[in-house]
């Protein structure tokens, strides 16, 4: 099944079946999930259809129309943009069937459990250790982590740990799912620069992980990493979004507004960054042309990098734009928010929160160095760090 | 001839300011005071200013204060800068002090030499927000019979307001002190961006104020380009503080198996900024040295000031949160202090785009 009006027939008819108005908002998208409109491009009885991934925006298209309730996908964003195709290209079937559904309604948040106080940029170098208990073949985790995003409400968490230290470091990592309820979780807030903890510290003492929550085979997490790495990249710069539908919203909308705010200075800076703004869009518009046309191209790997640079240089305009108003914030009081809101709240939020966006899912160092290697061939810096067992390695 | 260099004399006044910030001033304890309903450390403001005399740097011997220039105040800006220190030194000791070297008769000499001897805290109640060109708001003036009068009005965006003891407020065309303890002045505070700076919106409801001169405009100009001008020198103590942190942590930060200061590509963006330090400190002491000597190129220099070690600081404060990484984005690392200051300070006494627009006229580069 691969055809527009098909799809918006199947939809209609399980909207008819499922009245938004009338239906409690949980058995609705589970409801949604199991009739394969979660995520069509999933195989069937996995939320999908099997069909082409583009034509998601006709199912959407049509469940806005009607009012339906969505999964927030803020609130779910890890699971959705990273868990999810990692589970879904690594996992057993049994998993993918555990863990898919609850994930996609939203009954289930994820967290990402990845960076560690000595392993950021170099993510592979990560430290936290899981050994196999021989009797009852389950893994023992042992070490910490940092920056992890919505640890504090997450059921499940994509974790990697070392199991093998005498191997070159890319080669001595698994991959797990973890138990976010274990006992042995220690769940830290750690305030951030916009005076929220919307991340962690999470500490891991004996944490028992059976062996059917290993995700693709002992020793090869790297590879699976490198799945949710690319997902991850692609789900924090690929949103679709309309014209004005980014960071540039709000500020074209005080200039509008607002003409006391105008001068010739910032309307050269707010024009510049509009086209910027506008450019990025069609950019990612036309890279999902490419996908539907089967094909994909790079620039993927550039639209991370481009949402970041923007937002940053957007908000920065937005505080000076709106002058003494611009010196103030809404709010410094610690929370634990329970979604992460690039865009919500004031401008000075934004623009702190924005800072994020360049480090959060690699850095945009990093991600330029990958442009440069992969995209365009140049050659790599020289390496100490890839044929020395980890356990050599200076730290 | 301008002279953009330090004497000894200010050398060792920087490092005395400096040796008092290092036990005085560290970067928790900031954080932490940031947080409580007193924004200002009075302790260290009275070690400064009444142990030190430097709250009356600018205000001449017979008037009580130490008969020193706006290059040895901008000294003290550059380490209250590099501190993010919580003291109401720009504003008090010179924004509001050269509002009142603007103005005559005793009222305000009397003033001076209460602020130059730290005992007393003011401010200008001018939005912080305003260019030294650009017009500001006033609060209504009525006569009720003595030299000053009664004032009614609402001013906002008024810097260091909490914590100072007068205020300096525009009425009816002239500038009136009026006493914050008093009946008829609430000082209400706002959540400002920057945490060591703090905001207020002030109403006056009948307040008793004095008459300091019938000028505001011009006493008010004088104040915001004083204010303007050595601002960059905070400016400048911000930037080198973000410059310094930052090159001392990527030399000692190890991904892939070596410091992260040796990638090329973070080693030309440091240098980068590097220059544009080593320039706004050029540009800072220029403006400070046409203040300090009267120069007729005050306006220019100070414009200029402002139009360059804006942009530079707040872009040493994003590079400083981006090299350090993740822990950039916390809250117990000092660098979003700075950030927020930076960015604050870019709006501060006029935008770098304000100051770009009066240098075009200075210089007779028009806009089209
Ligand atoms: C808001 C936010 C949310 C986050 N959420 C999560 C989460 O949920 N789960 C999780 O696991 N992690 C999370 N992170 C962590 C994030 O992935 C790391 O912070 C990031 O990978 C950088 O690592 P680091 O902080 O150790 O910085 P470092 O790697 O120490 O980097 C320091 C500086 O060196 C630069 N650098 C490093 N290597 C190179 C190189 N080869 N070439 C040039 N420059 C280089 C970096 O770009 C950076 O500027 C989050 C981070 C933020 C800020």
């Amino acid at each position: 099944m691969t055809d527009a009006t098909e799809l918006r027939l199947r939809t209609e008819e399980f909207l008819a079946a499922h009245p938004p108005a009338s239906t409690d908002r949980g058995d609705f998208l589970k409801a949604r999930f199991d009739a394969g409109l979660a995520w069509v491009h999933y195989p069937e009885g996995l939320g999908g259809l099997g069909a082409p991934r583009s034509l998601q925006a006709v199912v959407d298209a049509e469940l806005e129309a009607a009012g339906a309730p969505d999964n927030d996908p803020r609130r779910i964003g890890i699971g959705l943009g990273m868990a999810a195709p990692t589970v879904l290209g690594f996992g057993t079937e049994e998993q993918k069937r555990r863990f898919l559904r609850p994930l996609w309604t939203g009954e289930e948040v994820w967290c990402q459990l990845f960076s560690e106080p000595g392993a950021g940029s170099d993510l592979a170098a990560l430290g936290t250790r899981a050994v196999r208990d021989e009797a009852s073949g389950d893994w023992i985790v042992n070490g910490q982590k940092v920056w992890t995003s919505s640890a504090h409400s997450a059921r499940w968490a994509i974790l990697i740990a070392r199991t093998d230290p005498e191997q070159p470091k890319h080669r001595g990592i698994t991959y797990f799912v973890c138990d976010m309820t274990d006992p042995g979780v220690d769940v830290r807030p750690l305030r951030q620069i916009t005076g929220e903890a919307e991340f962690n510290e999470v500490f891991l003492t004996d944490v028992r992980i059976p062996d059917a929550h290993r995700l693709g085979a002992v020793g090869e997490g790297w590879k699976v990493a490198q799945t949710t790495l690319m997902n991850e990249r692609v789900s924090i710069g690929g949103m679709r979004i309309p014209r004005e539908g980014g960071m540039i919203g709000p500020v074209a909308k005080a200039w509008r507004e607002r003409p006391e705010l105008r001068t010739h200075d910032l309307h050269q800076r707010l024009m510049k960054l509009w086209v910027d703004a506008e450019v990025a869009r069609l950019t990612g518009e036309r890279l999902r042309q490419q996908l539907v046309a089967g094909q994909p191209g790079p620039e993927g790997s550039g639209m991370k990098l481009g949402f970041a640079r923007l937002n940053q240089e957007i908000s920065g305009l937005e505080v000076e734009l709106l002058g003494e108003e611009g010196l103030l914030y809404d709010d410094w009081t610690m929370r634990r928010p329970e979604l992460v809101d690039f865009t919500g709240r004031e401008a000075g939020y934004r623009y702190l929160r924005s800072k994020g966006n360049s480090i959060e899912g690699g850095t945009s160092e990093v991600l330029l160095n990958i442009v440069a290697e992969r995209v365009l061939g140049l050659p790599s810096e020289p390496r100490t760090d890839k044929d020395v067992a980890w356990k050599d390695l200076a730290r | 001839m301008t002279d953009l260099l330090y004497s000894e004399e200010e050398e060792a006044l920087r490092s005395a300011v400096r040796d008092l910030l290092t036990d005085r001033c560290d970067a928790a304890a900031v954080l932490a005071r940031a947080e409580t309903d007193t924004p200002h450390d009075r302790e260290l403001w009275k070690a400064l200013a009444e142990g030190m005399g430097l709250a009356g740097l600018l205000v001449p011997e017979e008037l009580g204060g130490q008969g020193a220039t706006h290059r040895e105040a901008a000294v003290v800006l550059e380490e209250l800068g590099r501190a993010v220190a919580p003291t109401p030194y720009l504003t008090s000791a010179v924004v509001a002090t050269e509002a009142l070297l603007a103005c005559e008769g005793p009222e305000a000499t009397e003033l001076l030499a209460a602020l130059a001897a730290g005992r007393t805290v003011g401010a200008l109640a001018v939005s912080l927000a305003t260019a030294p060109g650009a017009p500001f708001n006033g609060v209504r003036h009525e006569e009720v019979g003595d030299q000053g009068g009664a004032l009614h009005g609402e001013l906002t965006g008024i810097a260091d307001a909490v914590g100072a003891d007068v205020l300096l407020v525009p009425a009816g065309g002239g500038l009136f002190a009026v006493h914050t303890a008093q009946d008829g002045v609430t000082v209400t505070p706002r959540t400002s961006l920057d945490l060591t700076r703090p905001l207020a919106t002030v109403t006056f409801e009948g307040a008793r104020a004095r008459a300091l001169t019938q000028d505001a405009d011009a006493a008010v100009r004088r104040a915001l380009r004083a204010g303007a001008a050595l601002l960059a020198s905070e400016q400048l103590g911000v930037a080198e503080w973000c410059l310094t942190e930052t090159v001392r942590y990527t030399k000692e930060r190890h991904q892939f198996n070596r410091p992260v200061g040796s990638f090329q590509a973070l080693k030309h963006r440091l240098a980068q900024l590097w220059l544009e330090v080593v320039g706004t400190r050029a540009a800072a002491r220029a403006a400070a040295d046409a203040l300090a000597t009267g120069s007729a190129d005050t306006d220019l220099t100070s414009a200029l000031a402002q139009a360059y070690a804006s942009p530079v600081a707040v872009r040493a404060a994003e590079e400083a949160v981006q090299l350090h990484g993740g822990i950039g984005m916390t809250w117990e690392h000092p660098v979003h202090l700075y950030l927020k200051r930076a960015k604050a300070d870019s709006i501060a006494y006029g935008t770098a785009g304000a100051h770009r627009e009066a240098l075009a006229g200075l210089v007779e580069l028009p806009a089209p």
